[in-house]
C-alpha cells in the first residue's frame, strides 16, 4: 500500500458517498418545484401533500450532500496538490461559479423553502422552490464541465509546467461536456423518479392506499417512462463520443483487445472476464458484428482495441467492463418497468398489480447504484490519467505525505461515513416508512381493481413514540412560555 | 492592463473568511454553549435560530477554499498539505454538526442526546480545529520547489494551541450575543449572564495574542512598531477597549441586537490587525499573493463572476435574514 493508492481509495470512497446525494437532491428538489407548481395552478391539496412529505427526505439528503461535498471541496488541496497547482487555473474558477452561482443559491433560499412557508407569500416561497431546483442544476452543470474538462481537455494551454486556460467558452464546452451534462442530470432524474416510484408501490403493498400514494407512483411512472428511454439514446450519443475521445477507456469497456481484421466487423462481448495480465477476455460471450452496428453504426466498422495502447496506458478493463454493463442492464429494467407500468394504466390495474408493484419496490434503489456504476465506469475508464493526456494520476497526488498519514485519514472518513450516512440513511427510510400525511377524509381510495384488499393499519397511524413525545413536549412548552407572558 | 488581479482577489478571498469567520462563528457559538443548556426545549430553540441560514453561512468557507484553488493555486496546494490534519478534523467536525441540524429532530428520544453530543463535538472540534489551523498560518510554513517542505505536526506549537483555544472562545461570545438578539424571557436572561464572563475572557484573549504574536513573530514585530505603522495601529488597542467596554455595559442593561453588533466589532478589530500582520503574503512568511497567483485569465474570468454575483448574494442572503428576523420561540420549526 503506498500513498497514491490510498489517496485514490479515499477519494473513491468519499465522491461515493457524496455523488448520491447531489443525484437525489436534483431530482427531488425539481420534483418538488412540479408539486408547488400543480398545487399552485390546481389547488389540489394533494400535491401539497406530497410536497411537505418529500421536502423532509430532500432535507436530510440536501445535508447529507452539503457536508460530504464540503469535505470533497478540501480534499483536491489536502490529497492531491500537485493536480491543485496543475490544473488550478481551470478546474478553480469552475469551482468557483459554482459556488456563486449555485451553492449560495440553494443555501440562500433553502431556508426559505423549508422554514418560510408561513413567513413568505405562497408565491414567494414557490420561488424559494424554484430557486433551489435552479441551485441544483447549476451545481451540476459546473462540476461536470469541470470534470468533462478533466476528461477531454481543451482551450488551454501548458506555460511552465501548469494549465493556462486560453479560451474559456472552449474550456467549458469542451467536446464531452453536454453529452456528460444531460447523461447525468437525467440519471438524477431517473434515480428520484425510481425512489419516489419505489415508496409508492412499497406503500400500495401494504394496503395504504391512498391518493397521495397512487399519485406519487404515478407520478414516478411517467418521469421514468420520458426519462429512461430517453437515456439509452443519451448514454449511446455519450458513447460515440467516447469512442471518438477517450478511445482506450472505450476499449476497456468492450473489453476489446484485439484488432479485427477489416471488413469483419467487430463482435459485441456480452459478458467475459477481461484479463489484464493476459492481454485477452476470458469466457466472453459475443454477438458477431453487433460492436461495430452499436459504436460504429456500421456493419464493419473498427473500434480501437486494447493492444493499441501501450500497457501503462490502457485503463482497467476487468473493473470498467462490468460496471458498464451493471449500468447497462439496470437502464434496461428501468425501461421494461416503464413500459410495464403504461401497459397497466389501461383500466387502473396500476395500483393493484402485486408483481408490479414488488419490481417498483426492487427497482427504487436502482437508479442510485446505475449512477455509482456509470461513474466508475467514467472514472476509472480514463484511468491512468486525472487530466486525459495531460497529467497521470500518479503524479498528481500530495507529494508529501506519508501513508501513515493518508492512511489515517482514510480510516476516520470511514468510520465517520459509515456512522453518520448510516444514520441519514436510517432517518430517510423512516420518514419514507411513515408515508405522506394527509386530511383522513380523502383516504383511502377503495375500491377499483384493489378491492379485494383487506384494510389494514394505515402506516400513518403507526404509534410514533418519539414524535408524540416530543409533540406534547412542544405543546407543553408553548403553554409555559404562554403563562410567563410572552 | 493596469489591474492588479492578485490584489483584488486577496480582497476577495480576505472578504470571503470574514463573512465566514462572522457568520459561521455565531451557529459554531451555538454548538459550544450547548453544554450550558441541557433541556432539550431551549436546545430546540438554540437550533432554530440559526437552521435557515447555517447552510448559506458555510457556502463562505467553501468559497474560500474555491477562490483560493482558483486565484492562489500554489497556496492552495502549500496550505491544504501544511494542515492536512487539523484541517480534515475541522472538516469532520462540520460533518457531524452539519447532519446534527436535520438529524436530532428525526431521531428517537434515546438517540436524540447523542446527535446533541455530536453537535457540540462537532462545533467545538471544528472552532478549535480553524483557530489552530490560523495560529499555525502566522506560524508560517516551509516551502520548496512550490511544495510542502514540512512533516505532518508541525502545526502543533504552544502558539496554535492557543489560537485554538481563543477561537472557541470567541465563537461561544457570538454564539451568546446571538442568542441574546434571537431569544427572550428566561433564556435570554441566561445567555446574558453567559455572555459577560465570555467577553472577559474574549478581551484577555485578544491581551494575549496580541503580546505573545510579536514576541513570537519577529517579522511581524517589525512591521507593528515601525513608523508609520505605529500610527495606524494605536488606535486598534484604544478601539478593542472602548468596544469592551461597551459590550459589557450593554450586557448588564437590556440591550437586545448591541451585543451581538459589538461582539462582530471585536471579531472585526482582531480580524483586521491579523490581516495587516501577514499582508502580502498568502503562504508566509515568504509567498507573496503576487506570487502565488495563478494565470491572469483564471483570475480575470472568476472575477468578473465574483464582482457581478457577490453584490447579489449579500442581497438574497439579507433577505433571507430579513425573513426569519424577530425572536425564536419554543416550538417554531418545520419539523
Amino acid at each position: 500500500m503506498d500513498a497514491l493508492l490510498l489517496a485514490r481509495i479515499q477519494f473513491g470512497f468519499t465522491i461515493s458517498f457524496h455523488i448520491l446525494f447531489p443525484a437525489l437532491t436534483i431530482g427531488l428538489a425539481s420534483y418538488l418545484a412540479v408539486l408547488e407548481g400543480l398545487w399552485l395552478r390546481t389547488g389540489r391539496k394533494v400535491y401539497i401533500d406530497l410536497y411537505q412529505f418529500w421536502i423532509k427526505v430532500f432535507a436530510v439528503a440536501f445535508g447529507m450532500g452539503v457536508v460530504s461535498g464540503l469535505v470533497m471541496a478540501y480534499q483536491f488541496g489536502t490529497n492531491w496538490s500537485n493536480f491543485s497547482r496543475f490544473a488550478g487555473g481551470v478546474t478553480g474558477p469552475l469551482l468557483a461559479y459554482e459556488v456563486l452561482t449555485a451553492f449560495f443559491l440553494e443555501a440562500g433560499f433553502l431556508g426559505v423553502m423549508l422554514f418560510g412557508r408561513e413567513r413568505v407569500g405562497p408565491a414567494l416561497h414557490f420561488v424559494s422552490t424554484l430557486a433551489v431546483a435552479a441551485g441544483t442544476l447549476i451545481s451540476a452543470t459546473w462540476i461536470l464541465a469541470s470534470n468533462s474538462w478533466m476528461q477531454t481537455p481543451q482551450g488551454h494551454e501548458i506555460i511552465d509546467g501548469r494549465v493556462v486556460p486560453v479560451d474559456w467558452l472552449k474550456v467549458i464546452f469542451n467536446p464531452s461536456f453536454p453529452y456528460r451534462l444531460v447523461h447525468t442530470v437525467t440519471a438524477a432524474y431517473l434515480a428520484t423518479a425510481l425512489m419516489v416510484g419505489g415508496v409508492g408501490a412499497w406503500h400500495l403493498l401494504r394496503g395504504n392506499d391512498n391518493t397521495r400514494v397512487r399519485t406519487m407512483l404515478s407520478m414516478a411512472l411517467w418521469m421514468l417512462l420520458a426519462a429512461a428511454p430517453l437515456q439509452a439514446v443519451i448514454g449511446d450519443q455519450h458513447g460515440l463520443n467516447t469512442l471518438e475521445h477517450q478511445p482506450a477507456k472505450l476499449a476497456a469497456i468492450e473489453g476489446h483487445w484485439e484488432r479485427t481484421p477489416e471488413g469483419e466487423g467487430v463482435p459485441l462481448i456480452l459478458f467475459g472476464w477481461p484479463d489484464m495480465a493476459a492481454e485477452v477476455t476470458r469466457y466472453a460471450v459475443e454477438i458477431p458484428r453487433a460492436g461495430s452496428l452499436l459504436l460504429a453504426h456500421s456493419w464493419d466498422g473498427q473500434i480501437p482495441a486494447l493492444k493499441d495502447f501501450a500497457p501503462e496506458d490502457r485503463p482497467n478493463s476487468t473493473i470498467v467492463f462490468w460496471t458498464f454493463r451493471a449500468m447497462v442492464g439496470l437502464g434496461v429494467l428501468m425501461i421494461a418497468l416503464a413500459f410495464w407500468g403504461l401497459w397497466l394504466r389501461r383500466g387502473g390495474r396500476l395500483y393493484a398489480r402485486k408483481n408490479f408493484l414488488r419490481f417498483a419496490v426492487a427497482m427504487s434503489p436502482a437508479g442510485l447504484v446505475a449512477i455509482l456504476a456509470g461513474w466508475y465506469t467514467t472514472e476509472i475508464g480514463r484511468q491512468p490519467w486525472i487530466v486525459y493526456g495531460l497529467m497521470r494520476t500518479a503524479d498528481a497526488v500530495s507529494p508529501q505525505h506519508s501513508t501513515g498519514q493518508v492512511g489515517f485519514t482514510l480510516g476516520l472518513f470511514v468510520v465517520v461515513y459509515l456512522v453518520v450516512f448510516g444514520a441519514g440513511t436510517a432517518y430517510g427510510l423512516r420518514l419514507i416508512a411513515k408515508g405522506p400525511a394527509g386530511d383522513e377524509a380523502d383516504r383511502p381510495a377503495w375500491g377499483g381493481p384493489g378491492e379485494t384488499r383487506t384494510p389494514m393499519r394505515p402506516l400513518s397511524a403507526a404509534p410514533e413514540d418519539d414524535d408524540a413525545g416530543a409533540a406534547n413536549g412542544r405543546a407543553e412548552t408553548v403553554k409555559e412560555g404562554d403563562r410567563d407572558g410572552h | 492592463m493596469g489591474i492588479d488581479l492578485p490584489l483584488i482577489w486577496a480582497v476577495i478571498i480576505l472578504f470571503g473568511i470574514m463573512m465566514y469567520v462572522v457568520m459561521d462563528g455565531f451557529d459554531l457559538g451555538i454548538g459550544i454553549l450547548f453544554p450550558f443548556l441541557p433541556a432539550k426545549e431551549d436546545r430546540d430553540v438554540l437550533m432554530n435560530t440559526v437552521a435557515p441560514v447555517w447552510d448559506g453561512n458555510e457556502t463562505w468557507l467553501v468559497l474560500g477554499g474555491a477562490g483560493l484553488l482558483a486565484a492562489f493555486p500554489l497556496a492552495y496546494a502549500v496550505i491544504l498539505s501544511a494542515f492536512y490534519l487539523p484541517l480534515i478534523l475541522m472538516l469532520i467536525g462540520l460533518v457531524f454538526r452539519g447532519v446534527a441540524f436535520e438529524f436530532r429532530f428525526k431521531a428517537r428520544a434515546g438517540r436524540r442526546r447523542w446527535w446533541d453530543h455530536a453537535f457540540i463535538g462537532g462545533s467545538v472540534t471544528a472552532a478549535f480545529f480553524q483557530g489552530v489551523t490560523l495560529g499555525a498560518f502566522l506560524n508560517g510554513m516551509p516551502v520548496a520547489d512550490g511544495n510542502y517542505a514540512g512533516g505532518p505536526f508541525d502545526w502543533v506549537s504552544p502558539f496554535s494551541l492557543f489560537t485554538g483555544v481563543a477561537l472557541v472562545a470567541a465563537y461561544a461570545l457570538l454564539g451568546a450575543t446571538w442568542l441574546v438578539m434571537k431569544t427572550e424571557g428566561r433564556l435570554q436572561v441566561r445567555m446574558r449572564s453567559l455572555a459577560r464572563p465570555l467577553a472577559w475572557l474574549m478581551l484577555a484573549v485578544i491581551v494575549a495574542i496580541s503580546i505573545w504574536t510579536p514576541l513570537a513573530h519577529e517579522a511581524i514585530a517589525r512591521r507593528w512598531f515601525s513608523f508609520p505603522n505605529l500610527l495606524w495601529f494605536a488606535p486598534v488597542p484604544t478601539l478593542v477597549a472602548l468596544v469592551t467596554w461597551r459590550l459589557l455595559r450593554d450586557l448588564r442593561g437590556d440591550g437586545h441586537a448591541s451585543p451581538f453588533v459589538l461582539t462582530l466589532a471585536l471579531l472585526f478589530l482582531g480580524y483586521t490587525g491579523l490581516g495587516i500582520s501577514l499582508w502580502p503574503n498568502v503562504v508566509p512568511p515568504g509567498i507573496t499573493i503576487w506570487q502565488a497567483a495563478g494565470p491572469p485569465q483564471s483570475l480575470g474570468f472568476a472575477l468578473v463572476g465574483a464582482l457581478l454575483i457577490i453584490p447579489v448574494i449579500l442581497m438574497y442572503t439579507a433577505w433571507s435574514y430579513w425573513v426569519f428576523r424577530g425572536k425564536v420561540r419554543h416550538g417554531d420549526g418545520y419539523h
